[in-house]
């Protein structure tokens, strides 16, 4: 098999089990075209953030490939795969070291070699986006968990990598902070990147991406847009991996409306059906 | 008999501004008492507090009085406090102990300290870790769970100690839905069964509509709202709160904006 051209990233075969002997990824066949959004979705523990590590080199497969851009990640630095991939941890706190906002954010863009302007422009660019901007000479550890959360992120965005991974960017996000995810992901996407995310917010995800992968004990068990995942005939697949499909997706099969996966297109059948 | 705040004010040390104003909340034995609104409005701190970890252990600057059962914690000790209120962090891995080699033993841990008999310890630490269906994990390592799995692990860690009163932060905000409909079981269970009075901070609208019967909502420091979950969450204002209303509430707002017809039979 080869890498498909205008692959963002892909895998083929990838399986991992961890040093102790917990097998965490089996047989995970992914191909993840540029510019596209795409959620995993699956119950804890099902595997979904030790499969994204995979795509910085965090870990190393153990069994299978995956590629990068064409490119084998088996092959390449970490600090190489940091230019193409940021990845925004779903624990803040093991991400964030530094003793000021400002100088969390400026780390990664100063390592890839922005010096000045440049860097400043970065720096503020991305905490504007997390709506951070009048926060830059905090301490991160004075900032809740939530807003913490955020400034991961927009570490992240101050790298500018092709490919932009959020592992459960809305835990502890209140209504606010969901919408500034949201905005985000559709920032990046209309620029063109790549943007993947683990989620257990359905409704979010349903929302927000156009793709969906289900990932169950370690395998993937669904994989396409959010009409066709949540459709009716795959709510036993989600449920045996601790999903619930979202309230509109349910309403809408209920009234027999077809898959209605978002509140929009419930209510767009709803008027069409009056 | 209550967990109860009266007039409470508290600013950290060395901040300038007060992060709780005049909060009053009392929580009845055997009751689910809500808490939401948006971030950064003082939900984690006002569980601090309550919970007796501030100032008890963390100082700051406490005003009006915490009781529990008429006892004022001002001046308890932080131990007398935290055998009558069990309190669960935002972020399990602040919770775990860090200190031993697997899940059953940190679960085991509290109960332990408590000095209860073996068998009790053994019948509480399964009973915990059974409750929220994670009985396959007693032999991993804490260190290496996935973030919900930690997130179980320390909800656990806390039912096991059978506190009057449960203080939780966020305890489903890394779940998937069967964990999260595992936990509102477990924690009805707790307040129905063994009577315990929970408090419990929530961005999960759908979740404190099943489980609450009281709802306060928090921002900039104060109470702003406090009433029956039903009204709650029903309030128009919901969403300039930065509080999502739950679905079958947005969905009806949905319909209902674009002029169609909400059959109440839906939700």
């Amino acid at each position: 098999m080869t890498p498909s051209a205008g692959a963002a990233l892909s895998s083929e075969g990838l399986g991992f089990v961890y040093p102790d002997g917990t097998r965490a990824l089996t047989g995970i066949d992914l191909l993840v075209p540029a510019g596209i959004r795409l959620a995993i979705v699956g119950q804890n523990g099902s595997g979904k953030s030790t499969l994204v590590r995979h795509f910085n080199g965090l870990l190393r497969a153990t069994e299978g490939r995956v590629l990068v851009g064409g490119e084998e990640v088996s092959r390449r630095h970490v600090a190489e795969l940091a230019q193409q991939v940021g990845i925004a941890f779903q624990n803040p706190d093991r991400q964030i070291f530094a003793g000021s906002v400002r100088s969390e954010v400026a780390f990664g863009p100063r390592n890839l070699g922005l010096r000045g302007e440049e860097l400043e422009s970065a720096v503020k660019s991305a905490l504007e986006a997390v709506r951070l901007g009048g926060e830059g000479e905090t301490n991160p550890y004075d900032l809740g968990y939530s807003r913490r959360k955020l400034l991961t992120i927009a570490s992240v965005l101050a790298m500018r990598t092709p490919i932009v991974v959020l592992d459960e960017p809305t835990t502890g996000q209140d209504l606010r902070g969901v919408r500034t995810i949201e905005g985000i992901v559709a920032t990046l996407a209309a620029e063109g990147r790549t943007v993947i995310a683990v989620s257990h917010d359905l409704r979010f995800v349903a929302e927000t991406f156009e793709r969906v992968v289900v990932m169950r004990q370690g395998t993937i068990v669904l994989d396409g847009t959010p009409s066709e995942v949540f459709a009716e005939a795959n709510w036993a697949t989600l449920r045996s991996t601790n999903l619930e499909p979202p309230y509109a997706a349910r309403l809408g099969a209920r009234l027999g409306l077809g898959s209605t996966p978002t509140e929009e297109s419930l209510v767009s059948a709803l008027s069409a059906g009056t | 008999m209550s967990l109860r705040l009266e007039g409470v004010g508290y600013r950290y040390a060395g901040s300038a501004t007060d992060a709780l104003i005049d909060v009053d909340l009392a929580i009845e034995p055997g009751e689910v008492v809500g808490v939401c609104g948006p971030n950064a409005g003082g939900k984690s701190t006002l569980c601090l507090v309550a919970g007796g970890l501030a100032p008890l252990t963390i100082g700051g600057q406490l005003r009006g009085r915490v009781s529990i059962d008429g006892s004022a914690t001002a001046g308890a000790k932080q131990y007398e406090v935290a055998q009558r209120v069990g309190i669960l962090f935002q972020e399990p891995q602040a919770q775990l102990s860090d200190s031993v080699p697997t899940v059953w033993e940190e679960v085991a841990f509290g109960p332990r300290n408590l000095s209860l008999p073996l068998d009790e310890v053994v019948a509480r630490t399964w009973g915990a870790l059974e409750a929220l269906d994670i009985a396959d994990l007693c032999e991993r390592d804490p260190g290496r769970l996935s973030g919900g799995q930690a997130q179980l692990v320390a909800l656990a860690s806390v039912l096991a100690l059978q506190p009057a009163y449960l203080v939780l932060d966020e305890p489903t905000s890394q779940l998937d839905p069967e964990g999260t409909r595992l936990v509102a079981e477990a924690l009805a269970r707790a307040a129905a069964v063994t009577g315990a009075g929970i408090l419990v901070v929530e961005h999960k609208t759908d979740l404190l509509a099943r489980l609450c019967a009281r709802l306060a909502i928090v921002e900039a420091g104060r109470i702003v709202k406090q009433g029956t979950a039903v009204t709650m969450l029903g309030l128009p204002e919901l969403d300039e709160l930065g509080v999502s209303p739950p679905e079958t509430v947005r969905l009806r707002r949905a319909v209902e904006a674009t002029g169609g017809h909400w059959d109440p039979s839906w939700t």
